[in-house]
């Protein structure tokens, strides 16, 4: 039978309005900082500001955080943890090469 | 209990003369929750697709930091910053959109749709600019490429990323300013409801999944090259 009305959980229109003027702060935010030189913290700051920014696009935006299906975290949370693998292997291998003497190299 | 499964017949039976119902689900909702399943499965192999490019650009980045952010400094910081206010705001009217689709106000949903598509259409824009802008600049990794700091080379990868990444998400941003145009058509002729609107909510997860690549694309090459300056 029809569910929908009841399980589809509305957000309240105020509720994007905030996240909009949030993600417009945290743009203003990154765009700002990168002007100040951090040193390799500059990377690390502005790496933070984009996942916070992604973070309220999936939850809100995306429905994440009023999503009953369990499978749709799943796939969600792998997306993010496959993508971290991807780059820490990679790197993994780059950032460590020549720790170790090789002989004949 | 029958006078529930007599209602539940008759919704069906609404539902399938809308053709909204396809026969192998056995409602709306499984057949609303299977739709949008589908898409966040299709959405983490998207996050693969860029994912590729994105471990291309760190591992380079470690390898040719210098060159990196010289490279970054030709970016055009103003159109940067102006592409990502355009893009988080039209994820703002797909968002309301969906929202209004869920109350069945159809010109709501339309012109929500509609301004979203125009912002898309003015960051193109902004995008196409900002390439023309390189092409002037020799900037653009062809044999006509130009560099008079060090190791032009290294300097000419930071563009090769730039443009593959920048040109995949415009690509995507094209496809999905299209998916809004048949969404609005569809929606002028009345197939949504606040029961059945499927296409509308998957339309919005692609929108928002294109302006997510965007918010980490900034950063990654908008903004490296204030550093140290």
């Amino acid at each position: 039978m029809f569910k929908s009305d009841m399980t589809e959980k509305v957000a309240p229109k105020k509720m994007y309005i905030l996240i909009w003027a949030a993600l417009m702060c945290l743009t203003a935010l990154t765009g700002g900082i990168s002007f100040i030189n951090l040193g390799s913290w500059s990377t690390v700051v502005a790496f933070l500001i984009a996942t916070a920014k992604a973070g309220l696009v999936v939850t809100f935006f995306m429905h994440l955080r009023y999503e009953r299906q369990r499978t749709i975290w799943i796939w969600a949370a792998a997306s993010a943890i496959w993508l971290t693998l991807l780059i820490v292997l990679t790197m993994g291998d780059y950032l460590t090469r020549g720790f170790l003497r090789v002989p004949g190299k | 209990m029958s006078n529930i499964s007599q209602a539940t017949a008759v919704s069906i039976r609404e539902a399938v003369d809308k053709h909204s119902l396809h026969g192998h689900f056995a409602d709306l909702e499984q057949q609303r929750e299977a739709a949008k399943l589908g898409m966040w499965v299709f959405l983490a192999t998207e996050v693969m697709f860029f994912g590729g490019m994105i471990t291309g650009y760190v591992a380079y980045r470690d390898a040719y930091p210098a060159a990196f952010q010289a490279g970054s400094v030709h970016m055009l910081f103003v159109a940067g910053t102006l592409n990502t206010a355009l893009l988080i705001t039209a994820s703002l009217f797909v968002a309301l959109a969906v929202h209004a689709a869920r109350e069945g106000r159809r010109k709501a949903l339309i012109g929500c749709l509609a301004i979203s598509m125009f912002l898309g259409v003015c960051f193109l824009g902004v995008k196409g600019y900002e390439y023309y802008q390189h092409y002037l600049d020799h900037k653009v990794p062809t044999r006509s490429f130009q560099w008079d700091g060090p190791d032009p080379r290294h300097a000419e990868m930071f563009f090769v990323l730039y443009f593959f990444l920048t040109g995949f998400h415009a690509l995507h941003m094209v496809i999905g300013i299209s998916i809004l145009g048949f969404i609005i058509y569809f929606a002028y002729k009345g197939r949504y409801t606040p029961e059945y609107h499927n296409p509308v909510e998957n339309a919005a997860l692609y929108w928002h999944f294109v302006d997510i690549v965007w918010i980490f694309l900034y950063p990654m090459l908008y903004l490296v090259g204030h550093t140290h300056v």
